[in-house]
């Protein structure tokens, strides 16, 4: 190539999901657009906000409610993002401490990761509990899909997140010490945060993300506006070079090497033996015992990294519901608007490859895998059901709130 | 408006730089100032010190967790907000180049808040210049140990002078385009290699 890279710096945090970047970047997908992709690490999502914000990075890995939470002004110092690509599906699980999994065992819980069979049975613990203190649990952020579906979760199975058990904010590297100190009881977390906790037996994955929300959204790479639109060429580049490490990712033929890849100490990190789960869908429980989940994480099938405006418009409903923001129709457009499939289109027209022709779709309606008209290559979407067979009509938000 | 010192916290995992923090601010007149370096029971410990102005360092893994407990009025007597200058966006440039930033207290006045932030970022970056330098040392004195090495092998083996043997080192490297403190490590990485019980 003659021209010269364009450098392209942008922020991650230590997590599984951070793979396509790193996949783009190790693997030469992003030099093959002519991006030299510099990778910074950082420890917490208020660092990759501020540094976002003062024009550090170009873009960064992003818990996939973050973008929209900047744009309706919930967090200091942000500047307007955008989410032109999501970074995958699911990734995160539940998990609770060994000692809280007995108590749920007693009470009908049963291993094989369903999450209404497990929450039946906290709801019992949480009856027969006569302690002055509540249980805790553990999410990564406020603004995040963690946050949203452990509530989601708890509230389904009768029990109030506010009232009835205490959620408090804990960095992902952090969780397994707390879990283990008995600081709290229970975490939602990305990997390999739950997985780990399995393997070294201080914790038991109660339930996946995908098993509460299949094909559920995780993180973005959200790009700072005004980058963005100064920079439309470099932008499609790298949407490109970040759609082939996606499919990179999920060809199970790369899952040792990517593995290998994050487990560096510039990268997340950690044994690869604790990143392997997570990427072939076999989930060790915490007690020896291990189950398919096959759409544990999606890298790439099922337009993964499609980004939604119905996923932007659940997380702004949620956001809602948990008395975040007010519902108005403009916070609605602000959320809807932050999500941005027309650039993702635009990126990847030239490469001819399935695009999804909808912005938005009704997240619950799929119930199977389902070949979608789209154009140039065919698509197949979800199944995308929430596990209590709850529908989401974007269309109809107020609607599903009052539900 | 209260006319009493401000009471500052330090939240720094590093001691070392927390002190040095702590000394800019005591020596400009803040007598009242507070420093936690361990992150346990932090909620309990903001409460009982109730301060107007807390300075953390940007790498902590714990500012999300802090920023949702300001968030949260429960957890914190009074409302804490992140420190963002919007008319001086400077400022708040240097102080996330610096690696700092604050939380402040609903309702002070940015002048009050002004001096305090400028002193962290200039004793942050007075920190960061001095483990520069002290790393700088350390491998300086690693490099020099290396090429003394290097140089006792080529007196032994080629019966060179000290000054024989530097001049070669230098000579080489500056052919390779390399730095001495290489060619030193390559040339004793191979002796180690052809020497006795090099194959061990």
């Amino acid at each position: 190539m003659s021209a010269q890279m364009s450098v392209v710096p942008v922020g991650f945090l230590p997590l599984l999901d951070s793979a396509l970047l790193v996949a783009a970047r190790e693997m030469g997908f992003a030099a093959e657009e002519g991006i030299e992709l510099v990778l910074v690490r950082e420890n917490s999502w208020a660092s990759i906000r501020d540094r976002l914000a003062v024009g550090h990075f170009a873009a960064a890995h992003m818990l996939a409610p973050m973008p929209i939470a900047f744009n309706l002004g919930l967090a200091p110092l942000a500047v307007r993002t955008i989410a032109p690509m999501a970074l995958g599906l699911g990734g995160n699980a539940v998990t609770v401490s060994t000692s809280l999994w007995a108590k749920m065992s007693e009470e009908g819980a049963r291993p094989d990761l369903d999450p209404a069979s497990a929450g039946t049975a906290l709801r019992k613990v949480l009856d027969r509990r006569n302690d002055e203190t509540k249980l805790r649990f553990a999410v990564v952020h406020p603004h995040s899909s963690h946050n949203y579906e452990l509530r989601y979760w708890l509230t389904a199975c009768g029990i109030d997140p506010d009232r009835e058990v205490e959620l408090v904010v804990i960095p992902p590297p952090l969780m397994r010490d707390a879990l283990a100190a008995g600081r709290i009881d229970g975490y939602c977390v990305g990997e390999p945060w739950n997985s780990s906790a399995a393997i070294l037996g201080i914790g038991h994955i109660v339930t996946t993300k995908s098993r509460i929300w299949q094909s559920s959204p995780e993180k973005v790479l959200g790009v700072s506006e005004a980058w963005a639109m100064a920079n439309p060429d470099t932008l499609d580049r790298l949407l490109r070079a970040l759609y082939r490490a996606a499919k990179w990712c999920g060809d199970a033929a790369n899952h040792g090497e990517l593995a290998a890849l994050l487990a560096r100490p510039e990268y997340v990190n950690c044994p690869a033996e604790w990143l392997m789960p997570a990427l072939t869908g076999q989930i060790q429980q915490g007690d020896g015992s291990i189950i398919a989940v096959a759409d544990f994480f999606v890298p790439h099938d099922m337009g993964a990294t499609f980004p939604w405006q119905s996923h932007a418009l659940w997380f702004y409903s949620q956001m809602v519901r948990w008395g975040q923001i007010g519902a108005s129709p403009k916070h609605e457009l602000i959320a809807r608007d932050s999500y941005r499939p027309d650039l993702y289109r635009r990126a990847l027209r030239s490469l001819g490859v399935a695009l999804p022709g909808a912005n938005a779709k009704v997240e619950g309606a799929l119930t199977t895998a389902m070949p979608v008209g789209a154009a140039g290559a065919s698509l197949v979407l979800g199944p995308d059901g929430f596990f209590d067979g709850k529908v989401f009509d974007p269309d109809h938000i107020v609607d599903y709130l009052a539900s | 408006m209260s006319r009493s010192a401000l009471r500052i916290l330090i939240i720094d995992e590093n001691r070392i730089r927390a002190a040095v923090i702590e000394e800019g601010l005591r020596e400009a007149g803040h007598g009242e100032v507070a420093t936690i370096h361990d992150m346990t029971g932090i909620a309990r410990r903001i409460a009982e010190i109730e301060p107007d102005v807390i300075v953390i360092d940007l790498e902590n893994p714990n500012r999300d967790m802090l920023e949702s407990m300001f968030q949260l009025t429960r957890a914190v007597k009074r409302p804490i907000a992140m420190f963002v200058d919007r008319t001086d966006s400077a400022s708040t440039e240097a102080a996330i180049e610096a690696g700092v930033s604050a939380y402040v207290v609903d309702g002070l006045r940015k002048e009050r808040i002004k001096p305090i932030l400028d002193m962290a970022i200039s004793r942050f970056n007075a920190f960061s210049r001095m483990a520069r330098e002290l790393e700088e040392a350390r491998s300086e004195l690693e490099n020099r140990k290396l090429i003394d090495r290097a140089k006792g092998l080529l007196m032994k083996s080629r019966g060179l002078s000290e000054q024989e043997a530097y001049a070669l080192l230098r000579r080489t490297a500056m052919n390779q385009n390399r730095k001495i403190a290489e060619i030193a490590q390559s040339l004793i990485t191979a002796a180690d290699l052809l020497g006795p019980g090099g194959d061990t």
